[in-house]
């Protein structure tokens, strides 16, 4: 028994020595894609700054990220780098009395945004309550209810993600510049200039912001690889990451993906400088609060209830 | 000023020269520093994942030993008020040690920070334009960046003119350093407030968000710093030609007596008007002291900075113990320990907890944290061992002496 394990599949009877030498040689070659992968390079290090780039040197930037993250997904991605379009910021609502639970929201924004599997990172959380009980302090809220079927006897549901501040506390705190708000009010990052502080994540009242604790594991099927350079591009690890009002879509005059992957219509989205828009509309007609209001970060991210109920 | 540079070169030269007890020490710190750097080493390749720290408790260990740092920093700042201001004898001959301290506690804060960054190359990002993007007026941690620097600047300017004075065997001009002097007092306050408002300005974390929690902040740090102080300064005069007066060191004692008064004080004003009104946001200051939802990981070590600080308190506070180095000596080490949990873990830990939705995640650092954080210890000691030894020639006068010497033989 025991000859059989040492004798290897070629047949080449090796004594004790050589075998040593084989694996050493071996565990060498194994950390050199390691390396390689993240081999250091000028281009890299010297990038500027986005805002900082002419349209021109954004151009060539992108080239080489494109060339970069194709090559490591084994597969063709485009990164867009969409402006914000004039006479838009986009606002977002979401039904309470609607929302059953189901999280489908959550898995279709880690597919459309690259969020990584393991570990897992995701831009959404739904917490859960129970009915009667004291919820807007958040504490009793639970974060990994996991029945057989939603809704749950006795149970409301409370989805939670970047809430766009018009004062976002994030953007102040830090201190690279390296997030800001753009024209058309959503909170973007460049990774490729955070410094990975997580200061901004200590800053935000709404845990939207989550880090790469590790590199980003995707299966390589999965990879959507049509992204947004202040967007869903693949990340780095060290980097934090929030959601952008699927940032990739949105100016391309589609909605998120939350919105379109939500059963029972409860996620609303549209253009706030727009009078007729169906986000104007429910802002005008129901009962609207936002998240901590009292830290006065006016968020564009407007709670609602219809009444009607799953 | 050619004497001095010989008199700095020959200490230079000297540096490597030492006993037995030196090169273990030294062999010793190397160790540590050598195991903290392979696992930085893995922890870069890894990313932070191999640290307890989540996207709930996004800090832990390592700003936790910084901000403690930042507070023993100060150390300086209490002696040169007396020193230089006052003309304290006994303490103007050691204020030089103290502002090394603070040189070594502020690299090392800086080393706590660049390890806890999930991409320290780019850290030439938080300078200002063209370099980087500093975000300054807006972000504290631009601010501390500017204050931090600013402080070791001025400490290392300060220990080189005193240097400089003492190798050609004179007493410092205070005309030419006074400026440097009376800015040093209130930048060292400033690096104190500057990183307590770095966690008092973020309305998101109600832990932090408490105006009690600056002036906290200082009274802590003007505890940790001298008793830090006290300890190194018996160890020097044991170690080296160094004398110390015993008044320098109970006078030290006493003024940690009154800060530690009103940093207990400080605390107890705080529990009170968190537990008394009873809101909701009492639940951070719940968690350190009696456990949320059954979750206390952090509160026996909170207990026991506790009485280890009401304890050093009457040791301090009593003449007759704070004038005999046993029970001194005890009581320095009780305050360290106490305020490096206080102002550490006890500090940064509930600002997460419960996190701002609500969750609750307790953090313990892994080996990881704890080995990398030993190791950057380690460096700031090496570095205080070789700026003490360096600097101890040149302060007897030993150097100066063989100097002049040999100047006269040549002649």
């Amino acid at each position: 028994m025991s000859k059989k394990i040492r004798s290897n599949p070629i047949g080449i009877k090796l004594n004790r020595r050589t075998f040593l030498k084989g694996a050493a040689a071996g565990l060498a070659a194994a950390a050199l894609p390691i390396q390689a992968a993240e081999a250091f390079s000028w281009e890299t290090f010297l990038q500027k700054h986005f805002k900082e780039m002419t349209d021109e040197e954004i151009k060539r930037v992108i080239e080489r990220l494109e060339k970069e993250a194709s090559l490591e997904w084994r597969k063709e991605i485009h990164i867009s780098a969409a402006k914000a379009k004039p006479g838009v910021k986009f606002g977002y609502g979401l039904d309470l009395s609607r929302c059953i639970g189901c999280r489908k929201c959550v898995s279709a924004c880690v597919r459309e945004n690259n969020q990584s599997r393991t570990p897992q990172v995701h831009w959404i959380s739904v917490l859960r309550f129970k009915k009667g009980e004291k919820w807007i302090d958040l504490e009793n809220s639970e974060k990994y209810y996991n029945p057989k079927l939603v809704p749950e006897e006795g149970h409301f549901y409370m989805p939670v993600q970047c809430q766009q501040c018009e004062n976002p506390p994030c953007v102040k705190a830090c201190p690279t510049q390296a997030t800001w708000k753009e024209p058309d009010g959503i909170v973007v990052i460049d990774y490729n200039w955070c410094i990975g502080c997580r200061y901004c994540m200590a800053a935000c009242p709404y845990g939207a912001r989550q880090f790469n604790w590790a590199k980003p594991n995707i299966p390589q099927n999965e990879v959507n690889p049509e992204t947004h350079y202040l967007g869903n591009r693949p990340r780095d690890k060290g980097v934090v990451e929030k959601c952008t009002f699927c940032i990739q879509r949105t100016r391309a005059g589609k909605y998120p993906a939350c919105v379109e992957a939500c059963p029972v219509g409860a996620r609303k989205f549209g253009n706030l400088l727009d009078p007729k828009s169906e986000i104007r509309y429910l802002i005008e007609n129901k009962r609207v609060f936002r998240l901590k209001e009292d830290l006065n970060t006016e968020p564009k991210f407007y709670y609602f209830f219809t009444g009607w109920q799953v | 000023m050619v004497d001095a540079i010989k008199v700095f070169l020959k200490s230079l030269i000297r540096l490597p020269k030492g006993g037995m007890v030196f090169y273990a020490w030294v062999a010793f710190l190397l160790v540590l520093i050598g195991f903290g750097l392979s696992v930085y080493a893995k922890q870069l390749d890894r990313g932070l994942i191999i640290t307890a720290m989540r996207n709930q408790v996004s800090w832990g260990f390592y700003i936790a030993n910084f901000t403690f740092l930042v507070g023993v920093a100060a150390a300086a700042v209490l002696l040169v008020i007396p020193a230089y201001l006052y003309q304290f004898k006994p303490i103007k001959e050691i204020v030089l040690f103290g502002e090394m301290i603070a040189i070594t506690a502020v690299t090392m804060c800086i080393l706590f920070i660049m390890v806890d960054l999930g991409q320290p190359l780019r850290i030439l990002h938080i300078l200002p334009k063209p370099i980087g993007m500093m975000n300054f007026p807006a972000s504290l941690l631009a601010w501390d960046v500017i204050v931090l620097s600013g402080y070791l600047l001025i400490n290392s300017l300060l220990v080189l003119y005193t240097l400089y004075r003492l190798s050609v065997g004179k007493e410092y001009k205070l005309s030419l350093v006074l400026p440097l002097i009376l800015l040093s007092i209130p930048w060292a306050i400033s690096i104190h407030t500057v990183t307590a408002f770095l966690y008092n300005g973020l309305s998101a974390r109600p832990f932090w968000n408490a105006s009690i929690l600056a002036p906290r902040f200082l009274a802590s740090a003007f505890c940790s710093g001298p008793a830090l102080m006290l300890i190194i300064l018996q160890l020097m005069r044991k170690f080296s030609k160094v004398e110390i007066d015993n008044k320098a060191i109970f006078k030290i004692s006493e003024l940690i007596a009154y800060t530690m008064g009103i940093n207990l004080f400080l605390l107890g004003a705080e529990i009170f008007k968190e537990f008394y009104s009873g809101g909701i946001h009492k639940a951070p200051l719940e968690y350190l002291y009696f456990g949320l939802h059954g979750k206390n990981l952090l509160t026996p070590w909170m207990w026991a900075s506790l009485i280890a600080n009401i304890t050093a308190f009457i040791i301090f506070l009593i003449p007759k113990t704070r004038e005999n180095f046993v029970t001194l000596n005890i009581g320095a080490v009780l305050i360290f320990i106490g305020v490096y949990i206080e102002k550490g873990l006890g500090l940064i830990i509930p600002g997460f907890i419960p996190d701002s939705l609500g969750e609750i995640y307790e953090y313990w650092p892994t080996n990881t944290e704890s080995i990398i954080t030993i190791g950057i210890w380690a460096v700031g000691a090496l570095l205080y061992t070789l700026m003490v030894k360096f600097a101890i020639p040149i302060y007897t006068g030993e150097l100066m002496a063989e100097n002049r010497a040999a100047a006269q033989k040549a002649k």
